[in-house]
């Protein structure tokens, strides 16, 4: 009986090792990036343009090219994303083919996000002739989010009792109007959830931009879909790759970093916020 | 009119999906018709097996056998680093945690796991490598130790999360069950919790595999980025997919080495179908309700 004890407190504190170990291993990573970026932090770094080659100013081209590359890849994948979904959940046949695209969305799901980056190239950039810019890289990003987002409106379509949709269609209402008026308004906030949360994995992406859409160095912002873009990670991944002056410049790729951190950070726990709110008032 | 609108719906529905078909094809499609050119070139087996990556020398060579095995060493380091700690964590969180501390561990483990791997990336570079190389006095912190410890901490948080949720998705009757036997909390959780939690396990550490070995920017920064097999872990590597980031810049579009790149990233993509293949075999049954 004894040896059993001995052996049940040694794994339980294994197991708390194991966790102050990690925790450990995670406060020291959020502290360094917190301590060494905050000295930077100014409002004159979040609105002001880079000078003198990288070592001097502030991030406000990348700020702004990471917000419209997030912004143009959800407009491109929500829309596609949900309707993928809605087909899945509601229109689906023949079953194969319904099983034939969940294979399909996990096995694009799975893929390194380098090789989005390397399609995006050949296609976007090469065979369409969209060049190296915002338009060929937010595409990109739009095809990595897809399957996130078609996953997430599907598990939030099923999470809305089929009592809901029955009721709806033996009241005489269409496919389209049990969807559209009360399957979708009941999945809204789960889907929104989702939603936001492949916004923070897309807008933290480096390797699907860096040779579709991101540049090391721009002074001005971009005035079309046709404009290369500095992006906030690939900001960070530059300042410490390139230039020739690292004694100024990875002061400022921390301060990159911590405001790309709060950017994910912040965004992460509004779905999160939201998600529990909403299942503390959820009826069913 | 009713009838019409009803069709345009379900069409609609319809074309998205198709789309969303369309880009895997398109994908596999664009990877595979500028990679392929490479094997007029060299045989697969000279290109998976030797170990002469020289593709700006003349002649070329596009033996590929170092940057696979960097991939792999670098991924098994990050495994190695990562399970007992992400498990272990995952554990204690589901079975010994109090309530209240779990309540705040999920959502930091979500959190976590979200964090962009460039932000990784450079805590690897800028702080871990030197103090590395002070620590071993090595001549260089940019090693596949580094880069292995790094990813493995990345990974932590996907693992953990992932096996926290199927392992205290187990109900409740199991635990009790296995205590009124006179079992001990650690019988429990090692006879009991984990072998019905299995599947979520294995599928979490999948995911982890999945993960790392497609990371790029972490590698990038970190690896140091000699195409050679390491003899000891503080040699520096070169995995597959920092060799594309870090070369693609050099080529010219349509050249052999520009065709070498995405042959990589053929293999890279064949290991992450078939590690995805696996998952998808191992969650299967649980689909089918």
């Amino acid at each position: 009986m004894n040896r059993r004890k001995g052996k049940n407190t040694f794994w339980i504190m294994m197991m708390t090792l194991m966790l102050i170990i990690t925790a450990g291993f995670l406060v020291v990573f959020i502290v360094r990036i917190i301590s060494l970026g905050a000295p930077v932090l100014s409002w004159k770094f979040i609105v002001e343009p880079p000078r003198e080659a990288m070592t001097e100013g502030g991030i406000f081209p990348a700020l702004i090219g990471t917000f419209l590359l997030t912004a143009l890849a959800m407009i491109f994948a929500l829309p596609s994303g949900i309707f993928t979904a809605i087909w899945l959940t509601h229109y689906g046949k023949p079953q194969w083919l319904v099983n034939i695209l969940h294979i399909i969305i996990n096995t694009m799901a799975g893929i390194p996000s380098i090789i989005f980056g390397l399609f995006g190239m050949a296609i976007f950039v090469n065979l369409l002739g969209f060049k190296v810019s915002l338009l060929s890289g937010s595409l990109t990003l739009a095809i990595l989010a897809l399957p996130v987002i078609i996953n997430n409106t599907e598990q939030a379509i099923h999470s809305v009792p089929a009592d809901f949709s029955e009721a709806s269609l033996a009241l005489g209402a269409t496919t389209r109007q049990t969807i559209s008026k009360v399957v979708f308004p009941a999945a809204l906030p789960n889907i929104l959830t989702g939603a936001i949360i492949s916004v923070g994995r897309v807008a933290g992406e480096t390797a699907p931009i860096m040779f579709t859409a991101a540049t090391f160095y721009s002074r001005s912002l971009p005035h079309s879909l046709q404009d290369e873009v500095m992006a906030l990670p690939y900001h960070i991944y530059a300042l410490m790759t390139e230039g020739t002056h690292p004694e100024s410049q990875v002061p400022i790729a921390y301060g990159t970093a911590l405001v790309l951190l709060i950017l994910v950070i912040l965004i992460d726990a509004t779905a999160i916020i939201i998600r529990s709110y909403m299942r503390k008032k959820r009826q069913w | 009119m009713k009838g019409i609108k009803e069709k345009t719906f379900q069409a609609i529905a319809y074309i998205a999906s198709l789309l969303t078909a369309v880009c895997l094809i398109a994908i596999i499609y664009g990877i595979f018709h500028d990679g392929l050119p490479l094997f007029k070139f060299i045989s697969w087996k000279d290109f998976l097996f030797t170990n002469n990556w020289y593709p700006v020398y003349s002649p070329p060579g596009f033996g590929a056998w170092a940057l696979i095995m960097g991939s792999f060493y670098v991924t098994l380091g990050a495994l190695i680093i990562a399970l007992p700690l992400s498990l272990g964590s995952a554990i204690f969180i589901s079975e010994i945690a109090s309530p209240g501390l779990r309540e705040i561990a999920k959502p930091v483990i979500e959190l976590l796991a979200g964090i962009p791997s460039v932000v990784y990336g450079l805590f690897g570079i800028a702080f871990l490598a030197p103090l590395i190389r002070q620590w071993f006095s090595l001549d260089t912190g940019l090693n596949l130790f580094t880069s292995s410890l790094i990813l493995g901490i990345m990974v932590i948080p996907i693992i953990c999360s992932i096996s926290e949720d199927a392992m205290s998705s187990v109900p409740h009757s199991i635990r009790e069950a296995s205590l009124a036997l006179g079992a001990t909390k650690s019988e429990t959780i090692f006879k009991a919790v984990i072998p019905a939690a299995k599947k979520g396990i294995i599928g979490s550490i999948l995911l982890g595999f999945g993960r790392a070995i497609g990371e790029t920017m972490v590698v990038l920064m970190v690896a140091g980025g000699a195409a050679q097999i390491p003899k000891s872990i503080f040699e520096p590597v070169r995995p597959m997919t920092s060799t594309i980031a870090a070369e693609m810049g050099e080529t010219i579009m349509g050249d052999l080495h520009y065709n070498a790149l995405f042959a990589l990233a053929i293999v890279l993509l064949i290991i992450t179908f078939f590690s995805n293949l696996i998952t998808e075999i191992v969650f299967r049954p649980k689909r089918q309700k």
